[in-house]
């Protein structure tokens, strides 16, 4: 049984290194500016649907509020860089500690709730936020903040001529959330996890620390999507509260996970891959948005996976043996 | 600027309003107190009753308070076949239960979303001349808006309906005994899935009821129901989850918090009092104000 959960990670390993080489060769291949920007979404949000599989997953908290880190990372990064010039990788880092920092603080009330409460409070905490931004006269209120464009240079982290530096950052991004989940699998925190989403009353008596495992779990999971905040703000170069701390960015980060397999290693990769580049292709075929067909495409797509494939996409690819080992 | 009068006021329409919200959230704590479902669609529910409403009055000049019981009783209709084709099949997923739940529903959310945009157009619409439109009534000095004055007596109307249908009649007692014990009335030959398809109708039809007031004052338009929505998840876990009284309760506590931050903060931030008191209220108490379990 060990040997077999061995194997499998060693070729979750090697799959995913084979992935990431092919991913780093198309930018050679595909020129076209409107394909790239939606590669670089897809990326992107693999990479965040990754970060929060990390809380929602394999933890269990389901989380409707990351829009928030995601906010707070893109404006820690701009405000930062636009007020004191500091430059967009220092306020990277600093989104993410200050998103991590919070997500631990709320961690101190939030996760003595469970289910509908907890949920709800995290859609609540992210609108609390989100109208907090638009009355902030000092961080641009409802206007936003316009990234002054000092031309391309990897110091600044801005590229005007070509979108190929962002597809490097993205799928840099996407391989280090999916590193990360990867080797938290086979942690104590990884074991902690499952244990807590199964039953946290008979983890706690089995003597882990629940608690700590979940703020755990929020910390790593708010700093990762913190950082794709940054990145994001740096490559649309202007932001304001809606366009960072929106619902639809809390959703467009479960949905990939959700659909392609909630609490598994390649669920959020695999959602992304089919659920992003869908969306844009809609988006761009029916006329921008606004029409709503793709709205309903959307839509529809979530309510047949959700009641057909219950496990996700990813349920596709195991093959049906009742070892138990594979769990 | 805080006069007595303008507190009073305030407090007033906050109180009518927060009736309005009850009337809106019950639905939602209706369906999930008989089956532990959280329906994540209820604010389009909210918003085809007040398209509904609206189309009603376009086409054949039916004033909203007139064509509300066709209102709610075409929502009722429309919350029994999405329980039917949906959410029952939902019910039966055999792994990430919670899951497959709440995502059929917010699918069928973006779906109906997707729909309104595309059939009706993102354009605000409005009831231009209604019966009740526009005007104001004054009692003791207190002026209150009309629409939200009948729409809060249809509020406590339905409430008071809702409380004798549920103890005074068959069905009403078979909805509650499937509530507590789903298996054990299935023994006494209930069928479960009607009782549940009732419920689901039941639920909309209140919803609606509340749609086709809000349609006399409020714009209407595809994503109006996403911050009703809100508010109503609020409302429902303020009162406790599946306590349709506590959903009463719930929803007035919300109509005077929203008054009263509106007093003291900017008009913007009047929302930030509401989500500030669902936390406070279920960080001392995680079940809510009414819960039970």
């Amino acid at each position: 049984m060990d040997k077999n959960f061995a194997a499998r990670r060693r070729r979750d390993l090697i799959i995913a290194a084979v992935l990431a080489a092919i991913a780093a060769l198309t930018p050679l291949f595909v020129k076209d500016v409107v394909v790239q920007n939606v590669l670089i979404l897809t990326l992107m949000y693999a990479g965040l649907s990754q970060s929060w599989n990390i809380l929602s997953g394999y933890c269990g908290q389901i989380s409707l509020g990351h829009a928030l880190y995601f906010g707070l990372g893109a404006y820690t990064t701009e405000l930062l860089f636009t007020k004191f010039g500091v430059l967009p990788w220092f306020g990277m880092l600093a989104g993410g500690t200050v998103s991590a920092l919070i997500a631990m603080g709320l961690g101190y009330p939030f996760f003595r709730l469970r289910g509908h409460y907890f949920v709800i409070a995290t859609i609540v905490i992210a609108e609390i936020g989100l109208l907090l931004f638009h009355n902030w006269e000092w961080a641009g209120a409802a206007m936003g903040i316009t990234i002054p464009i000092r031309g391309d240079s990897w110091l600044k982290f801005q590229f005007a001529r070509s979108k190929v530096p962002y597809f490097y950052f993205a799928l840099v991004l996407c391989c280090i959330a999916w590193l990360v989940t990867w080797w938290l699998e086979d942690s104590k925190w990884g074991f902690w996890w499952r244990a807590v989403k199964d039953n946290p009353d008979a983890a706690e008596s089995l003597g882990v620390d629940v608690f700590n495992s979940k703020m755990g779990a929020a910390a790593v999971s708010a700093f990762l999507v913190a950082v794709g905040g940054s990145f994001y703000a740096q490559f649309v170069s202007y932001i304001d509260p809606e366009s960072v701390m929106g619902f639809q960015f809390s959703l467009l980060m479960a949905l990939p996970a959700v659909l392609g397999g909630i609490g598994t290693l390649w669920g959020p990769v695999l959602g992304a891959a089919i659920l992003i580049p869908l969306t844009e292709i809609t988006r761009f075929k029916f006329g921008g948005s606004g029409s709503g067909v793709d709205l309903i495409i959307y839509g529809t797509l979530i309510v047949l996976i959700s009641l057909a494939l219950p496990r996700g996409l990813v349920s596709l690819f195991s093959r049906p043996k009742k070892t138990g080992a594979t769990r | 600027m805080l006069t007595v009068e303008t507190i009073v006021q305030s407090l007033a329409s906050g109180l009518l309003m927060g009736l309005l919200y009850g009337l809106i959230a019950v639905g939602l704590a209706l369906i999930f107190g008989l089956m532990d479902v959280t329906n994540f669609a209820h604010g389009e529910f909210l918003m085809i009753a007040m398209y509904l409403s609206f189309f009603l009055f376009a086409f054949f000049a039916i004033d909203p308070l007139l064509s509300a019981p066709l209102v709610a009783a075409a929502l009722f209709v429309f919350g029994a076949v999405v329980y039917l084709l949906l959410v029952r099949f939902a019910m039966r997923a055999k792994a990430n239960a919670g899951m497959v739940q709440i995502f059929t529903t917010f699918g069928l959310a973006i779906v109906m979303r997707g729909l309104a945009q595309y059939f009706f157009t993102p354009d605000y619409r409005s009831i231009p001349q209604s019966w009740l439109g526009g005007k104001t009534v004054s009692i003791g000095g207190i002026f209150l808006p009309e629409p939200q004055l009948v729409g809060a007596l249809v509020s406590i109307a339905a409430f008071a309906g809702l409380y004798l249908f549920i103890h005074r009649t068959d069905f009403g007692r078979a909805l509650e005994a499937t509530r507590e014990d789903p298996g054990a009335v299935a023994l006494v030959g209930i069928d479960k899935n009607r009782v549940f398809a009732f419920g689901w109708g039941l639920g909309a039809a209140l919803v609606g009821l509340a749609g086709a007031i809000m349609a006399v004052f409020f714009y209407i338009y595809p994503d109006v129901g996403a911050s009703f929505a809100l508010i109503a998840y609020v409302t429902v876990a303020l009162g406790g989850f599946g306590s349709v009284f506590g959903a009463f309760a719930g929803g007035i506590i919300v109509g005077l918090v929203e008054a009263v931050t509106a007093l003291v903060l900017p008009p913007s931030l009047k929302s930030v009092g509401i989500y500030a008191v669902y936390l406070l209220v279920v960080f001392i108490r995680p079940r809510g104000l009414f819960g039970s379990m």
